[in-house]
C-alpha cells in the first residue's frame, strides 16, 4: 500500500471523524506533546540524512531543530516524519506534522489553494538536469526522445512538462516517488536524465559511485524558492517558524554564531543583537516564547551560514556555493526583515 | 400481517410493553429499526463532520478541479493525452491503464492457473511436485514483493536501448521496455475485419444447427474444423486476396530511445507478469479442488457408457468442476483488479497514480480524489462480480 494512499485515506478519515481539527493553537499542542512534529524528506544527501546513531541531520532538519531549541531549549525534541513529494502536503494538512522542512517550493497555488503558509525561503534554487557525461549531451534542448526520471507530485514535474512542450521536444516521463528511487533508476539506466532542484541534483550526484562521470546541464528552467511551511490558519505558529528562520539569517548578518552567542548575549553595543538575543526588550513574549528563544536556536543549531557550511557547503561532498543564498550584503539575495 | 396471524399459533393476547421483547417478530422489527436509526445517525454525523472540517480548513468541496489542465505528462496513454489535457482526462487515462493491466492479468492468470491446476493432478510425480512447489512458493510471498522483484529484474538485468537484445531485427528487448512492430491498417483492411465478423457469425450459427441436428438425428458434424475454418481461415484468405493490407511499423533506435512500433514498458510488464504469476497459483488450487470435487464415479460411468476420454472431460467433468470453480475464481479476479493498485510502487500510471496520486497532490483535493478512486474500484468490483454471477447462474444445475 502506498504511503500516499494511506495518508490520503487517513486525511479523509480524519476529516470524517475528527470532531475538531483545530487549526489554531499549534504552539499549545506542541508544548503539550513535548515535541515539534516535523515533516522532512525521505533522504537527500546533505539536506536530510540519518547519522551513524540513526538521528536525522541535515540542512532541512536544522530548521526543525532550531524551532525545537527556541521552544524547548532542546534540539532532540523533534519527532521527524519522512514524507515524499506526494505525501508531504497531506501530512501537513491532516495534522500529522506541525511543519514541513523538505526542499519544498513556494508557489502561488500551494500558498493559497492548498491552504498552506510558507514562512520564508531557506534555499533559493532552480530546476536542473543531470546526465551521464558519456552521452555527450550539452544542452537540455538536445534531450529529444530521452527518458527522464521525475518525482511525482512536485513542481519539477510540472516544469518538465512545460519545458518539453514549449521547446517542441518529446520525452518519456519515468515517474518515481523518492530521491533514492530516482537514483536507483538513473543508475540502472531506466532513465537517461534525472531532473529536480539543482541542489538536489548536486546532492544526488555526490552519492553516485563516480560523481565526475555525471554533468549538470547549463539550463536552469525554473525558480524554486525552497522553504519551511505550516498549515494555513494559525498565524501565531507561522510566526514562530518564520522568525526562527529569520533569526538564523539575521545572526549571520550580525556576526553572531554558535561560538560567540553566549558572550554576545550578555550585551553588546549593537541594539539589534541585543534585541535578537534578549538582553534588550522582550521580542520573545510577542511570539509566546521567552526572551532567550533566539539565543537558544543559534547556540544549539548555529546561524544560517554555519548550517549551510556544515551540511551542504563548499567543503562538504555536496559542494554547493552560496551563490544566490549568500547574504544580501555579500552579493546574494538572502535578506531577513529587521528584529525590531 | 393479518394473513399470517392464523399460522402464528396462539391467538394474540392484549398488548404489553414486555411483549416487544419477548415476541420474536416485534423484537426483530425493533432491532432492525434501531439499527437503521443508528446507521443513519453515524452517516449523518460523519457527513456533518466532513462539511465542518472542510469549512474550518477553508477548503471548498467540489469537483470543478477536474476541468482544469492537469499540467503533467503520463508515459503510457491508451487515448490522446498531453499535459494540456484536463484532470478528468488524466483520470480516464489512469482508468484505462488499470483496466488494461487487470484484463491482461485476468487472462494470463487464468491460462496459467488452469495449466498449473491440471499439472497438479498429473500422475507423473515430478510434474506434480514441481507444480506443487511453484504454487506453494508463489502463494506465500506477498504480491508486492513479486512486483518489485520482476521490476528489478527487468530494469537491472536487461540492457539499455543502445545494446538492445535484437530478435529478428524487429523485436527489441531493453530495460526501457519491449519494443514490437506495430500493425498499421491500410484502407482495404476493413474487408478482413468484415470477413472475420462474418466468419464468427457463421461459426456460431453452424455450431447451433449442428447441435440441433445431433439432438434430432444423432448425427455428428465436424464442428471444430468448420469453426476454425470460418473464424481463422476466412479472414486469412481475404487478407491474402486483398494483397495483405497491413503494414508493420518496425521500432528503430533514434537518439536516446526506440521510436515507432509498440512499447511494453517495464512498469506494465512487471505488474502484469507479477500479478498473473501470483494469482495463477491461487487459481491453480481452485481448479485442482474443482476437478477433484467431481465424483470419480462420474468418470467411470461416462467411460463405461463408451464416451471417449476427451468427451468425458469436456461433457462430464469440466461442466461439473466449473460449478465449484467459478465462485472462488470470481474473488481471484477481484483480487487482480484491486492488487493492480500496487502499481504505484513501480510507477505504473494507474488510477491510484493519476487521479489518486498526482492530481490529488497537485490540487490538494484529497477527499474528492479519494472518493473518486473508491467509487471506481467499487464499480469495477461490482461489474466483475455481476458478470461472474451471471456466468455462474448459467452453469448452475438446472433442477427439474
Ligand atoms: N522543489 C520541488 C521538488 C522537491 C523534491 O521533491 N525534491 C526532491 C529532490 S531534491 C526531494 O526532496 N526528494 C526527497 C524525497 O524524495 O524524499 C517541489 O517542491 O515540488
Amino acid at each position: 500500500m502506498s504511503k500516499l494512499t494511506k495518508l490520503a485515506a487517513g486525511a479523509a478519515v480524519a476529516a470524517l471523524f475528527a470532531a475538531n481539527t483545530s487549526t489554531a493553537g499549534t504552539l499549545d499542542d506542541v508544548k503539550a506533546a513535548g515535541h515539534v512534529k516535523c515533516g522532512i524528506s525521505t533522504g537527500v544527501p546533505g539536506f536530510a540524512f540519518t547519522d551513524d546513531g540513526g538521528a536525522w541531520q541535515g540542512f532541512d532538519p536544522a530548521v526543525c531543530k532550531a524551532v525545537a531549541a527556541a521552544i524547548f531549549g532542546d534540539t532532540s525534541k523533534v519527532k521527524y516524519t519522512t514524507t515524499t513529494g506526494k505525501t508531504r502536503f497531506t501530512a501537513l494538512a491532516s495534522g500529522e506534522v506541525d511543519m514541513l522542512a523538505r526542499n519544498t517550493t513556494w508557489t502561488f497555488s500551494r500558498d493559497t489553494d492548498l491552504k498552506l503558509d510558507f514562512v520564508g525561503v531557506n534555499y533559493y534554487d532552480g530546476q536542473g538536469f543531470m546526465i551521464p557525461s558519456e552521452l555527450g549531451v550539452e544542452s537540455a534542448k538536445d534531450l529529444d526522445g530521452a527518458s527522464v526520471c521525475i518525482q511525482t507530485g512536485t513542481t519539477t514535474e510540472l516544469n518538465l512538462a512545460d519545458f518539453f512542450r514549449t521547446n517542441g521536444i518529446s520525452y518519456e516521463a519515468v515517474p518515481i516517488e523518492t530521491n533514492d528511487e530516482a537514483r536507483t533508476n538513473y543508475v540502472a539506466g531506466r532513465c537517461d536524465v534525472y531532473t529536480t532542484d539543482a541542489s538536489g541534483l548536486a546532492a544526488t550526484r555526490s552519492s553516485l559511485e563516480d560523481p565526475a562521470a555525471h554533468v549538470l546541464m547549463p539550463e536552469i528552467i525554473s525558480k524554486e524558492p525552497l522553504g519551511p511551511l505550516v498549515r494555513h490558519g494559525d498565524s501565531e505558529w507561522a510566526d514562530i517558524v518564520r522568525w526562527t528562520l529569520n533569526a538564523m539569517i539575521t545572526a549571520e548578518e550580525l556576526g553572531v554564531n554558535s561560538g560567540n552567542v553566549d558572550k554576545m548575549a550578555t550585551g553588546t553595543d549593537n541594539p539589534e543583537i541585543n534585541r535578537l538575543l534578549g538582553s534588550e526588550g522582550d521580542l520573545g513574549a510577542m511570539i509566546g516564547l521567552d526572551k532567550a528563544w533566539a539565543w537558544r536556536a543559534i547556540k544549539m543549531v548555529g546561524n544560517y551560514g554555519e548550517v549551510f557550511e556544515q551540511y551542504i557547503g563548499a567543503d562538504t561532498p555536496i559542494g554547493l556555493d552560496r551563490g544566490l543564498n549568500a547574504l544580501w550584503t555579500q552579493g546574494g539575495i538572502l535578506y531577513s526583515p529587521p528584529f525590531r | 400481517m393479518s394473513q399470517t396471524t392464523d399460522i402464528q399459533g396462539p391467538p394474540r393476547q392484549s398488548f404489553s410493553i414486555g411483549k416487544i421483547w419477548t415476541d420474536k417478530r416485534t423484537r426483530g422489527l425493533v432491532i432492525q429499526l434501531l439499527a437503521t436509526i443508528a446507521i443513519c445517525a453515524v452517516v449523518l454525523y460523519l457527513a456533518n463532520n466532513v462539511v465542518e472540517n472542510f469549512q474550518k480548513l477553508g477548503k471548498p468541496f467540489g469537483f470543478s478541479f477536474l476541468q482544469q489542465e492537469s499540467n503533467y505528462d503520463i508515459n503510457q496513454t491508451l487515448i490522446e493525452y498531453s499535459s494540456r489535457s484536463t484532470h478528468a482526462r488524466a483520470a480516464v487515462v489512469g482508468i484505462l491503464n488499470t483496466l488494461l493491466v487487470a484484463v491482461c492479468g485476468i487472462i494470463l492468470a487464468s491460462i496459467l492457473g488452469f495449466i498449473l491446476g491440471v499439472l497438479r493432478l498429473s500422475p507423473n510425480w515430478l510434474v506434480n511436485k514441481l507444480a506443487y512447489c511453484y504454487i506453494e512458493f508463489v502463494r506465500n510471498v506477498p504480491v508486492l514483493v513479486h512486483i518489485l522483484l520482476v521490476h528489478g529484474i527487468l530494469v537491472h538485468s536487461l540492457p539499455k536501448p543502445k545494446q538492445a537484445i535484437d530478435v529478428a531485427d524487429s523485436f527489441f528487448l531493453t530495460n526501457r521496455g519491449f519494443f514490437v512492430p506495430k500493425p498499421i491498417a491500410e484502407p482495404l483492411f476493413w474487408a478482413v475485419i468484415a470477413a472475420f465478423v462474418i466468419g464468427l457469425i457463421y461459426a456460431f450459427w453452424y455450431r447451433r444447427s449442428a447441435r440441433i441436428k445431433q439432438a434430432a438425428t444423432g448425427e455428428q458434424s465436424p464442428v471444430f474444423w468448420v469453426m476454425l475454418g470460418s473464424i481463422i481461415g476466412l479472414p486469412v484468405l481475404v487478407y491474402i486476396l486483398t494483397g495483405m493490407p497491413l503494414a508493420w511499423e518496425i521500432p528503430e533506435l533514434k537518439g536516446f530511445n526506440f521510436k515507432g512500433g509498440m512499447a511494453l514498458k517495464p512498469e506494465f510488464m512487471s505488474l502484469w507478469i507479477a500479478l498473473s504469476l501470483y494469482t495463477a497459483a491461487f487459481i491453480a488450487e481452485i481448479v485442482r479442488a474443482g476437478i477433484e470435487a467431481v465424483n470419480k464415479g462420474q468418470t467411470e460411468a461416462a467411460l463405461a457408457l463408451g464416451l471417449p476420454r476427451r468427451r468425458t472431460l469436456n461433457l462430464v467433468i469440466i461442466p461439473q468442476a466449473l460449478r465449484v470453480i467459478i465462485p472462488p475464481l470470481n474473488s481471484q479476479y477481484l483480487n487482480i483488479t484491486k492488487n493492480s493498485s500496487l502499481a504505484i510502487a513501480i510507477g505504473y500510471m494507474d488510477i491510484v497514480a493519476t487521479i489518486g496520486g498526482i492530481t490529488l497532490n497537485q490540487t490538494g483535493r484529497e477527499m474528492e480524489c479519494m472518493l473518486i478512486v473508491l467509487g471506481l474500484y467499487l464499480f469495477f468490483s461490482l461489474t466483475i462480480s455481476s458478470i461472474m454471477n451471471w456466468y455462474n447462474k448459467r452453469l448452475a444445475l438446472v433442477e427439474r
